[in-house]
């Protein structure tokens, strides 16, 4: 029940050296940082504004689907509601969640290294997004977008008379953001690896980490291609979407998923990295399966670049393109699954306890379970049919999204939170806000798949009467969400000032981010690291307390 | 980027390491580079896919002459950016400042052309999206299509060699202020590795525009 004990390493906690947040505390000092840490936590402040607005826009949505008629919002305004809530939650909240915020923060640490390759680049990453985010903030005050998230043509070239290119200027340059991280992290985790840290001894987060990083470099250069282009083809009408000069808009589709179906693995990726670390080091135990757990990382990273025709399954694709996306799709779930057993099986006669950032992976094993199987409904072609396009989709993706990835992200940032401040936060809060999350979470989005399955199609705000216990039901469960959302709001900051002093390693956990005093020196490290052990190198509950045997 | 010192930055343990990271950078760059342009190239492939004919009817409006010399130009200038990654190599400080405005003179050379061209377009009425764009034929808008194309890509290459040019003229007023030694010189090979991308990359669009049909 209680937390771990702490143990602290007396040669580190005498001293006291100074932290990287104490080093200064100008304004300039922030915004001129080249500290990895410190540009995760303003990536951090970046994301929850973000995040903010776009619950803003899901809740008003929530509210206004309460009623059959649809009495709250107009029918405009309720696409520019899931416009915001789409574009926001995925480029500026989702993607760069744990890879910008938490893998700034911990991959340098985690590898030993002072800092990330290119420390220049990245805080040059960060104000890249704060300029996307000034794009898309435009564009939303200014009258808002009414695409949807994935600005189909010809809707969005030729039809749609809002702020479309705004918002897709805002989109093409937040990608760059990501490209420069994805590329920082490579060469980072590459070359900057300390002595005896050989790719086997790696933190399966940073392995995760590594394959995310892949796909945002391969793939959101074509995103930005394709939104130039869409862009080129609303201003000047150039044609290659446009079926009167030859072009065609399912072209856009092509393109667009091509990137955004990879870009889904950007959202996943890294939460499986985060329960990888988390699972071991509150059973106990070695990871069950490294090899595997790793490999399957790469394996989600390349062969998810091949499944996007599974979003075009109705979009006039040949039926034979869509029989080799639907075993495509299939295939990629098998090293989903694996993880998932693997956690599964290193759970099996662990010491396990019940910390919140292990509630959280509990609550991410489950949802993301729930989210990949029902994935695979969707990847077969015949249930595709009935099922495409309706909120059976949104259940879906919301499962692995919020289900799966904001989990894995809460998880997180609970589990690092003790070395980002140096602070414990309120352990009991931290179990009823993980509780009241997963049911929140349940009750918004399991009436969804009934909904879809009943017919219910996504982006319509009015709907026949008796979809409307569902809808209930689901906006009853949004409000328990947002609950569990703001807890941890309240307290993280409460213990930013009243949290006991967590000391270096908290979790006794055996990754080198522990080794290194809570909040870490400017430098991470006071000498650079050498490693000789495998990682999550856990010894069984009854080897720590031997007096309990 | 660089560091007018032959120490490593702060991050790094090794002048070594840096120089690997560097380039290991700029490798991963221009594979999202080659993914950048790839959505363009999917575009130009499904639609000369598409419209075959067409395609070969319309290139030939292209002046394929300007874009032989051009290509000329830029592979010549790939010779010389070569020539400046030896020379920085073996630490000749002249012939490196030599050998780089020689290469961003290519550069702007190429950019020249490439005005001179698009005037021609335009006096040949071949420029879409202006009224005195025309174009004759059943197959008109299909063409205008073809037009488009081009002048995204070729433009996109552009802005691209627009900012190899710059780069190359910060790395040769850096070497004429010798920053560059044999142990540093990674700023001038990374800017290497960018140029010949670039060129690459024209290489592919010359063959793909102008020569469609011509046999």
């Amino acid at each position: 029940m209680n937390a771990i004990e702490l143990e602290p390493s007396p040669a580190l906690q005498e001293e006291e050296p100074g932290n990287y947040l104490s080093e200064s505390h100008t304004v300039a000092s922030w915004l001129l940082t080249t500290d990895h840490k410190r540009i995760g936590i303003l990536y951090l402040y970046s994301i929850l504004f973000f995040f903010i607005i776009a619950s803003f826009a899901a809740a008003t949505m929530r509210l206004e689907l309460l009623n059959p008629q649809g009495s709250l919002v107009l029918s405009e305004t309720y696409n520019k509601l899931f416009t915001i809530h789409g574009v926001l939650m995925v480029w500026f909240f989702l993607i760069p969640s744990i890879p910008a915020v938490l893998g700034n923060f911990t991959i340098p640490m985690m590898i030993g290294a002072r800092d990330v390759a290119f420390p220049r680049l990245n805080l040059l990453s960060w104000y890249i997004f704060i300029g996307g985010g000034l794009f898309a903030l435009y564009s939303i005050v200014s009258g808002g977008v009414d695409t949807g998230w994935t600005f189909y043509t010809p809707f969005s070239s030729t039809y749609s008379n809002t702020h479309v290119i705004a918002m897709a200027a805002g989109v093409f340059v937040a990608g760059f953001s990501t490209i420069i991280t994805g590329l920082n992290f490579m060469v980072t985790i590459h070359k900057m690896r300390a002595p005896g840290l050989t790719w086997f001894r790696l933190p399966l987060f940073i392995w995760s980490l590594y394959s995310t990083s892949l796909i945002m470099v391969l793939a959101t250069p074509v995103l930005a291609i394709t939104l130039a282009l869409l862009s080129l083809e609303r201003f000047w009408g150039i044609g290659i979407f446009d079926p009167k000069l030859g072009g065609d808009p399912v072209l856009f589709q092509h393109l667009f998923w091509f990137y955004s179906h990879p870009a889904v693995y950007i959202m996943i990726l890294p939460g499986m990295g985060v329960i990888s670390e988390i699972i071991p080091c509150f059973a106990r135990k070695r990871i069950f399966g490294y090899y595997f757990v790793a490999f399957s990382s790469v394996a989600i990273a390349v062969l998810g670049f091949l499944v996007w025709g599974h979003h075009m399954f109705v979009s006039s694709q040949s039926v034979y393109a869509g029989l080799i996306f639907s075993l495509l799709s299939f295939i990629v779930s098998v090293p989903s699954a694996i993880k998932v057993f693997n956690w599964t099986a290193t759970l099996y006669k662990g010491s396990i306890s019940f910390e919140t950032p292990m509630l959280y992976a509990f609550g991410f094993i489950g949802l993301f379970t729930i989210g990949g199987l029902t994935g695979l409904f969707l990847a077969s072609l015949g249930a595709d049919v009935h099922l495409h396009d309706t909120y059976f989709v949104i259940a879906h993706f919301h499962y692995i999204m919020v289900g799966g990835m904001v989990m894995a992200f809460m998880g997180g940032l609970h589990y690092w939170w003790p070395k980002i401040t140096g602070r414990m936060y309120p352990e009991f809060m931290g179990k009823i806000a993980a509780l009241v999350t997963f049911i929140g979470f349940n009750l918004t989005f399991f009436p969804q798949f009934l909904l879809g399955y009943l017919g219910m199609p996504r982006r319509y705000h009015t709907y026949p009467p008796e979809f409307q216990i569902f809808h209930i039901l689901s906006t009853a469960g949004a409000s328990i969400l947002g609950v569990g959302y703001l807890l941890p709001l309240i307290y993280f900051i409460y213990s930013l000032r009243y949290g006991k002093k967590a000391g270096p390693n908290p979790w006794r956990a055996t990754g080198l981010e522990w080794q290194t005093s809570s909040p870490p020196p400017k430098d991470n490290f006071l000498r650079t690291p050498v490693v000789k052990r495998a990682p999550y190198d856990y010894s069984p509950f009854e080897e720590e307390h031997p007096q309990n045997v | 980027m660089s560091e007018t010192t032959a120490a490593p930055a702060h991050q790094f343990e090794t002048l070594e390491q840096q120089r690997e990271a560097a380039t290991l950078g700029m490798w991963i760059f221009l594979a999202t580079e080659v993914l950048f342009f790839g959505g363009l190239f999917m575009g130009y492939t499904f639609v000369r896919w598409s419209y075959p004919e067409v395609f070969e009817q319309a290139s030939h409006r292209l002046d394929a002459t300007i874009g032989g010399v051009n290509t000329a130009v830029l592979l010549l200038s790939s010779l010389t950016m070569a020539l400046a990654v030896k020379s920085a190599q073996l630490g000749k400080r002249n012939a490196l400042v030599a050998f780089l405005s020689l290469t961003a003179l290519l550069g702007i050379l190429f950019l020249g052309f490439k005005a001179i061209e698009y005037h021609g377009d335009y006096v040949d009425h071949i420029v879409p999206g202006i009224p005195s764009y025309h174009f004759e034929g059943p197959s008109a808008p299909q063409a205008e299509l073809f037009f488009w194309i081009y002048f995204a890509m070729t433009g996109l290459h552009a802005i691209h060699v627009t900012v190899g040019i710059i780069v190359i003229a910060i790395m040769a007023a850096l070497a004429w202020r010798r920053s560059f030694s044999p142990e540093h010189y990674m700023p001038i090979e990374v800017t290497g590795l960018y140029w010949h991308f670039v060129d690459i990359v024209w290489v592919f669009l010359f063959p793909l525009l102008y020569l469609v049909g011509h046999r």
